[in-house]
């Protein structure tokens, strides 16, 4: 056996998702020196399952006035640093008949102790507004929420890492920490299971590896406790209102509709898990959140859902019993000095709204060890655009190719108007960074497979383009569409009834009953 | 209770889709009158092949080379299956009746012997069908013998790539090389739909240009395959004079849909019936059904825009497809049938519906989903009796076939009409004609 290749940088970070990008921007801004290492890609655990809520603070002004309050001040830098990322639509709090009356009449002044502006909403300006509220409402508020999407927050922040000289090693899984004393001398990494192990010496190393950051401070000696909490999200066909809708209660299941550009997103709920594998959404998670959501916006009992999907909250701590939303959501930064360890952090729990405070703080001490003293630059300098990061956002794609597309410029989805040149800006991208690209890839940085086909079309469109471009060689095209479209199953067995059940029979009928991909040596003729 | 009384009719069937039009076509075939209600819209989604049974059992993925061996398996192993109802005798004579109705509609199958066929797909795949329409064959022909193999496409036609085929297959076929062409008259387009294709290419002087950007490329080829976009109504000629000008086997490869294949399908079929005298309302819908006992017929009310219609049958045939074709609506509790609500045999529950994982050699419990039938194919109410003594159901509807998976949609079609349109004309014997 080879003896390891050796790589060395300043921070190692593990992790590749809102917080573990935010923290190789905000180190790379401070010209420290990092490598940020993934076992998947980019916000492929939580930081790409969860709702895009940019909070203003206001679901948590009851239980938990400092959050509440972080949450303000962060949705506000956000909006101001990284505006290209966030939709500013605001946000109402609806409570019907039958919710806690004494909650409602002690919102606004909650929010008001917290800072958060908020406004009483007349019940006919706001059917007006939102159409699809229920006539049973009974109180209405707006709040500063809105919208944000992570991935290209995500890809955006690691964009410009990168420009500043961080690495990114995507697939690239953690196999063991050599320690020596109290320090973490080197840590092995396995780029894929068939590639050659890696050694990363790191001055310091942050674990920030959202939910899985559990397994890994165990595997460096420094075990934390953390409780998963499983959360339920579904996708509409299209978009039912304008702003965020929260349900005006205690927090609970199905309490929020999210606009997600051309869509609408509903959740969540909470299961307490034990194990990070095979997480997915159920039967009964859809039929939970679709009868609880639709009190509040009864449209829901009817609508079209084109997707589902599981992620796991990383929390802080322990609970008991099923229901984790007891546990803080709250971040938690670890030192782990009193573990015996001088050069290992881990920054976990918290939320999207705050990912950027996190890293802030993560930075802060690893600065600190470092002996580097200048300060953070990311609440007030802003995220630059990155061309091939801009395409997550639904209805972009439609925009660029009205305005500009020529007659070479074909469509290879049809469901979000993606073209062959958003596909080359991201391909570009990917292999200028070393990656050989999958269908996969281009799937999480654009909307490939995203729309209503899920991938039945446009999956066998884009491998024809990598073959022509001869980025597919040999006979992994059926592999990768088959990948694909497992992928996308996942996040739609739970909710196929109605015209999605039917969609997804054509699906069948053509990748199982034209091209036979689900028999073995589908590709081998006798 | 409808009103009026419309036209009378021997049989109706309900559904323009694989199994409706064959329904159709055989009881015309057997001198019946007959009404057809529906678009033939399905017919755009198939690829032209017809198979018949190629994988069974479905679990372990076992592919046949006679289908008829793979029938008397199915037979033994799932003798609920519907195609396991229906003897071979009447399968080959039910293929035999529709691939000759079609051929003296301008739509040449080759002879359908006893074996399966293999052919190449469009994303390099290899299918296993059984009723290949002449335009096909060489390249069943060509995989079994891999000469040197020259493969085009046309740059927007976006599902085709002659390059993924070949490296596909390049382990496997030395010869097979590829190269992608301009459609003449095209340059201009970004994307391009292989109906436009076919269509410009039943023009002399688009197939002309076309063929002189192939003829340089053969080389040593001595097959040349090509997207199934050789031509419409026209077909055999465009295909007839590919050949002759290039000298060389000349085959289409299926593509994803809307394909050609399906549309010169849908145009034989259409064609076919309308030589026989049935009746068709392609753009109307069934909004009622009811049965007068005391008449002994079936009254339909018929939809459309331009008005409502009614009209009597003296049986019924439900030929309308799972949920894409819309005879199977599925609801978030329970899947219904959707013009009589008709009990359908499905899982207890909607959490055992699919597999979690989209390619579970399994198969989906939903798609073994649909009408329990008689042996007569008539559906059963929730007491187990008939619905009607002359209500019957064919093709994809039925419970107990999973025809994605055992690639078999065709033959469920075909062979359930054949079967089925037998057992009306038995019934109808001793009811007054239409």
């Amino acid at each position: 056996m080879n003896p390891p290749v050796l790589i060395q940088t300043q921070v190692l970070i593990i992790g590749g998702g809102v917080t573990g990008t935010a923290l190789a921007r905000d180190l790379a801004l401070r010209g420290v020196d990092c490598i940020v290492v993934e076992k998947d890609d980019i916000n492929a655990g939580a930081s790409g399952r969860n709702h895009g809520l940019l909070h203003s603070g206001a679901r948590y002004v009851a239980r938990d006035r400092a959050a509440a309050i972080e949450c303000r001040a962060e949705g506000a830098i956000l909006k101001r640093t990284a505006a290209q990322a966030v939709q500013d639509t605001g946000g109402y709090f609806v409570a019907v008949q039958g919710d806690d009356e004494r909650y409602v009449a002690d919102f606004p002044a909650l929010c008001g102790q917290a800072g958060i502006s908020v406004r009483p909403v007349q019940l006919a300006e706001a059917h007006a507004q939102e159409p699809a509220l229920s006539p049973r409402a009974i109180a209405v508020y707006e709040v500063p929420d809105a919208s944000i999407d992570p991935f290209r927050l995500s890809l955006e922040s690691m964009a410009q890492a990168q420009s500043l000289g961080a690495r990114l090693l995507r697939h690239t899984r953690v196999s063991g920490f050599e320690r020596e004393g109290r320090r973490i001398r080197a840590v092995h990494v396995r780029p894929r299971a068939d590639a050659q192990e890696l050694r990363i010496e790191a001055a310091q190393i942050v674990n920030a590896a959202g939910a899985w950051a559990r397994e890994l401070a165990l595997l460096a000696g420094a075990p934390i406790e953390m409780t998963y909490s499983k959360g339920t999200l579904l996708v509409t066909h299209g978009r039912l209102a304008c702003r965020v809708i929260n349900r005006l209660r205690p927090p609970s299941n199905a309490d929020i509709m999210m606009p997600g550009g051309t869509v609408s997103i509903v959740g969540t709920t909470s299961t307490r898990v034990d194990a990070l594998e095979d997480i997915h959404p159920t039967t009964a998670d859809a039929d939970l959140i679709v009868g609880e959501a639709a009190r509040m916006l009864p449209a829901l009992a009817s609508a079209r859902y084109i997707r589902a999907y599981a992620g796991v909250r990383p929390l802080v701590g322990s609970a008991d019993g099923a229901d984790a939303r007891a546990v803080s959501r709250g971040y938690a930064l670890f030192e782990h000095e009193d573990q015996g360890l001088d050069n290992f952090t881990t920054i976990t729990g918290g939320k999207l709204t705050t990912c950027r405070l996190m890293a802030e703080r993560a930075a802060d001490l690893v600065c600190r060890r470092l002996g580097v003293s200048r300060p953070c630059m990311t609440a007030t300098s802003f995220l630059p655009e990155a061309a091939e990061c801009a395409w997550t956002e639904p209805g972009r794609t439609p925009r660029a190719w009205m305005r500009s597309h020529g007659a070479d410029d074909m469509l290879l989805c049809e469901c979000e108007l993606v073209s062959a040149s958003v596909v080359d800006t991201i391909l570009a991208a990917l292999r200028a960074n070393g990656d050989t690209p999958t269908l996969t890839d281009i799937g999480l940085r654009s909307r490939i497979g995203k729309g209503a086909c899920q991938g039945a079309f446009c999956a066998v469109r884009t491998a024809a383009h990598l073959y022509q471009h001869g980025d597919f060689r040999s006979s992994r095209g059926v592999a990768e569409i088959l990948d694909f479209l497992r992928e996308r199953w996942r996040g739609q067995h739970a909710i196929l009834w109605g015209e999605q059940l039917a969609q997804a029979e054509l699906m069948e009928a053509l990748h199982c009953g034209l091209f036979g991909e689900e028999l073995r040596d589908a590709g081998v003729p006798r | 209770m409808m009103r009026a009384r419309g036209d009378a009719y021997d049989v109706a069937v309900i559904g323009a889709g694989m199994a409706g039009m064959a329904a159709a076509l055989f009881a015309a075939e057997q001198g019946l009158s007959c009404i057809q209600i529906g678009n033939g819209g399905s017919l755009l989604f198939a690829s032209g092949l017809l198979d018949l049974l190629a994988v069974h059992p479905v679990a372990e993925g076992r592919r046949w080379q006679s289908p008829y061996e793979a029938l008397a398996a199915l037979a033994v192993d799932e003798p609920g299956h519907p195609l396991a109802r229906v003897d071979s005798a009447s399968i080959r004579a039910a293929f035999e009746c529709f691939v000759s109705a079609l051929g003296a509609a301008g739509l040449t199958y080759a002879p359908l012997g006893e074996r399966n066929r293999q052919l190449l797909t469009s994303i390099g795949t290899i299918k296993t069908s059984f009723g290949v329409p002449a335009a096909m064959v060489a390249g069943v022909d060509a995989l079994a013998a891999r000469p040197p193999c020259l493969l085009v496409d046309f740059r927007g036609l976006r599902e085709f790539s002659a390059a993924q085929i070949a490296a596909t297959l390049a382990g496997h076929w030395r010869g097979l090389r590829h190269q992608r062409l301009e459609f003449p008259g095209y340059e201009a387009a970004a994307e391009l739909y292989s109906a436009h294709l076919a269509r410009a290419l039943e023009s002399g002087e688009t197939r002309r240009r076309t063929i002189a950007l192939v003829k340089p490329l053969l080389g040593d080829a001595r097959a040349l395959g090509i997207p199934a976009v050789l031509g419409l109504a026209r077909a055999s000629a465009v295909h007839a004079a590919f050949e002759a000008e290039l000298g060389v086997p000349v085959f289409e490869i299926p593509t994803m849909p809307t394909s050609v294949p399906g549309l010169r399908l849908l145009g034989a079929l259409e064609s076919a019936l309308g030589k026989r005298g049935v009746h068709r309302r392609q753009q109307a819908s069934v909004h009622a059904l009811a049965f007068d006992a005391h008449a002994g017929t079936a009254e339909l009310e018929l939809g459309s825009v331009s008005g409502c219609e009614h009209l009597s049958a003296r049986a019924v045939v439900l030929a309308t497809g799972r949920f894409t074709g819309r005879g199977l609506r599925a609801e978030r509790d329970a899947v219904r049938e959707s013009i009589l609500g008709i009990p359908v045999q499905q899982p207890d529950s909607r959490a055992a519906w699919h597999q979690r994982d989209f390619l579970d050699p399994a198969g989906h419990a939903l798609n073994r989903a649909g009408l329990s039938v008689d042996a007569d194919w008539r559906p059963l109410d929730a007491g187990g009796k008939p619905v009607w003594p002359r209500l019957f159901a064919v093709g994809s509807i039925l419970a107990q076939q999973d025809w994605m998976r055992a690639k078999c949609g065709s033959g469920l079609a075909i062979a359930t009409a054949w079967a089925a349109m037998g057992k009306v004309r038995t019934a109808l014997r001793g009811t007054v004609p239409a």
